[in-house]
């Protein structure tokens, strides 16, 4: 806004208002109607409509999904879609199913979202005291992460199957049954999986932050007589809190989000709906079963979920 | 957000300034970050390797023997053999149109879009960058059960390219790079044309496009990755496996098709293989330009 008022301020014919309008009284009506730049509109306008459509009514549409009783029709026949309330939210919260699968996130974000932060955060302040080969260790760390999910699961698959090399090295110490198959295991390891695939990404958003922590800082903790642990405390951890944050709120957006992983590495929810996740429900329920309105109350119900998360993790990596 | 010389692959000797304790340090205390940092390397970059010796051997080893690729044991059936299942080159072209679509898209509303919010002012400017932002934050999990009702049953867009590609068209993080890269353009550039009498679209045309060059390769690398590596959406919406990006026809042959096949792993990993060596060597091509704090510019607000 400031913008706006300084450029009016400093400059009085702009091109554009005054093609677009005739002189005087009449065009500073239209510019106080449509903003100095109306052609402004015109570019945004694509992205603006596409907003609406692809987004906005969409979310709204889901919303009001949730609240009625919609199922799918021949294309053109017009059915009731009576309002049912909270009906939708009672049959999504009364089942078990879908409230393990709220758990199996729950589970997930306890393993994944620590395990994130401490190892991309330790990597990135490695990789930022080191001179040499930082191009080949920050391409390596990418690697997973711009691979397809698709691709790498696969290779999980075969790396932690009862056979696998990993239970090959692991000989005798091997989980019966193995990773992928045991109620207990599955849901760590897709946690564990999708930290490996991630991290790459969350090392870049460190090491961009510790770039741009003054090396003075360190240098006068140094000379105070702080050892590396006592800089990295007290220096370098409340220098990246930003970047901690967003880390933080990115993981837990992936964890909502999670279906790909769990869907390939267990067969879709296995074993015995151990690694079912709320998307995945919310597809069985609404494409598979034919229950849009119930797959949008977990929608809606995932997304409150989730916003309350990322606040309570807000107060708690802000806090001083 | 400037890019520190330091974060690219050649440091620079003024780049690293020497910390005043640094020639006390004592010696394991400097390999010991290389150590870790190399651990590390190899405990990321295995798993593609093993997928890339898994896709080359004519029979699968699982012991420890198996991650070293013995001549005897390789050979390009398995892509021949994947390549029989389903047809490769018919999924990279979906993909190729599925992913080009979208960036082209993408980067075409984004200047757009951009550059408004950069450098003009018009009413709604301020609620439409708002919306920008906050496009961040909406999940897809809430949209997904939405569209697909009016994609597919709505409009009939199941098993099209325009039904995979519309949820994508748009994609803040591309406008949000090019905003941050119009606005770091002094503003007397656009103002002096608009003074010798240029239009907003000559502008944009001879000025901001060919300025804006470096961000569009940003931008397209950022949004590459989501179609490409995509798997739900075109997962939900085609059927017919003669339009399956090649993420989606993967998928459904590891889930059913793969019980018939001698070396079912080995096919599986070769069709993994030509699925993910073009992101990746397109990012390690491009490495330079690929940064995370651009791909994040919107979260952080």
């Amino acid at each position: 806004m400031s913008q706006d008022t300084r450029q009016r301020g400093a400059r009085g014919s702009g091109r554009i208002a005054s093609s677009a309008a005739p002189r005087g009284r009449r065009r500073s009506r239209l510019e106080r109607l449509l903003g100095r730049h109306p052609v402004g509109l015109l570019l945004t306008a694509p992205y603006a409509v596409f907003v609406a459509a692809i987004f906005l009514y969409p979310i709204g549409f889901g919303v009001w999904m949730s609240f009625h009783d919609f199922f799918f029709t021949a294309p053109g026949v017009d059915v009731p879609t009576p309002f049912v309330g909270f009906d939708n939210y009672v049959t999504v919260l009364s089942d078990p199913d879908i409230r393990a699968s709220f758990l199996h996130v729950a589970e997930f974000l306890v393993i994944n979202v620590p395990l994130t932060v401490v190892i991309s955060l330790l990597l990135a302040t490695a990789l930022n005291s080191v001179l040499h080969w930082r191009g080949f260790l920050r391409v390596s760390y990418y690697v997973p992460y711009v691979a397809a999910s698709v691709a790498m699961v696969t290779v999980w698959m075969f790396m932690f199957n009862s056979t696998g090399i990993v239970n090959q090295i692991l000989g005798p110490l091997a989980p019966d049954p193995s990773w992928l198959v045991s109620k207990a295991w599955a849901m760590p390891s897709i946690a564990i999986y999708v930290t490996w695939k991630q991290l790459g990404f969350f090392i870049l958003l460190f090491l961009a932050a510790l770039q741009n922590v003054p090396k003075e800082l360190n240098e006068a903790a140094a000379m105070d007589g702080a050892n590396r642990w006592q800089c990295f405390r007290t220096v370098t951890i409340p220098a990246v809190r930003p970047a901690t944050t967003l880390v933080v709120l990115l993981a837990i957006i992936t964890g909502a989000n999670l279906f790909t992983e769990p869907y390939l590495l267990t067969g879709g929810g296995g074993p015995n709906g151990a690694s079912t996740t709320p998307v995945f429900l919310l597809y069985q329920q609404g494409i598979q079963q034919g229950n849009p309105d119930v797959a949008s109350a977990i929608g809606v119900l995932l997304v409150i979920a989730v916003l309350a998360i990322t606040y309570v993790s807000r107060k708690v990596t802000e806090r001083d | 957000m400037p890019e520190n010389p330091r974060t690219t692959s050649t440091p620079t000797a003024s780049a690293t300034p020497v910390t005043p304790s640094e020639p006390r340090t004592p010696l394991w205390r400097r390999i010991l970050p290389m150590f870790f940092l190399l651990l590390g390397a190899v405990v990321f970059l295995f798993p593609f390797y093993y997928m890339i010796v898994g896709a080359l051997q004519t029979k699968r080893d699982p012991s420890l023997s198996g991650a070293i690729p013995w001549p005897s044991n390789l050979t390009l059936d398995n892509f021949i053999d994947i390549n029989a299942s389903i047809d490769l080159g018919r999924s990279l072209l979906n993909s190729g149109i599925f992913t080009g679509a979208v960036v082209l898209c993408t980067l075409f509303f984004g200047i757009l879009a951009g550059y408004a919010l950069a450098t003009l002012s018009f009413r709604g400017r301020g609620l439409l960058f708002a919306i920008v932002l906050l496009l961040q934050a909406v999940p897809f999990q809430l949209l997904m059960v939405p569209l697909y009702v009016l994609l597919v049953r709505g409009f009939g867009l199941g098993d099209t390219y325009l039904g995979m590609i519309l949820p994508f068209a748009i994609n803040s993080v591309a406008v949000l790079i090019f905003r941050q890269f119009f606005l770091q353009v002094p503003r007397e550039m656009f103002d002096a044309a608009r003074i010798d009498g240029a239009g907003e679209f000559r502008i944009l045309r001879s000025i901001a496009v060919p300025l804006v060059r470096p961000a569009i390769l940003t931008a397209a690398l950022v949004t590459f990755l989501g179609p490409w590596n995509e798997f739900l959406w075109p997962f939900l919406i085609t059927k017919e496996q003669s339009l399956q990006p090649l993420a989606v026809a993967i998928a459904n042959f590891t889930q059913t098709g793969a019980a018939f096949h001698p070396n079912a792993i080995g096919a599986i990993l070769a069709g993994s293989t030509v699925l993910a060596v073009p992101a990746v060597a397109l990012f390690i091509i491009f490495q330079r330009h690929f940064k995370a704090t651009d791909a994040s510019t919107g979260v952080k607000g």
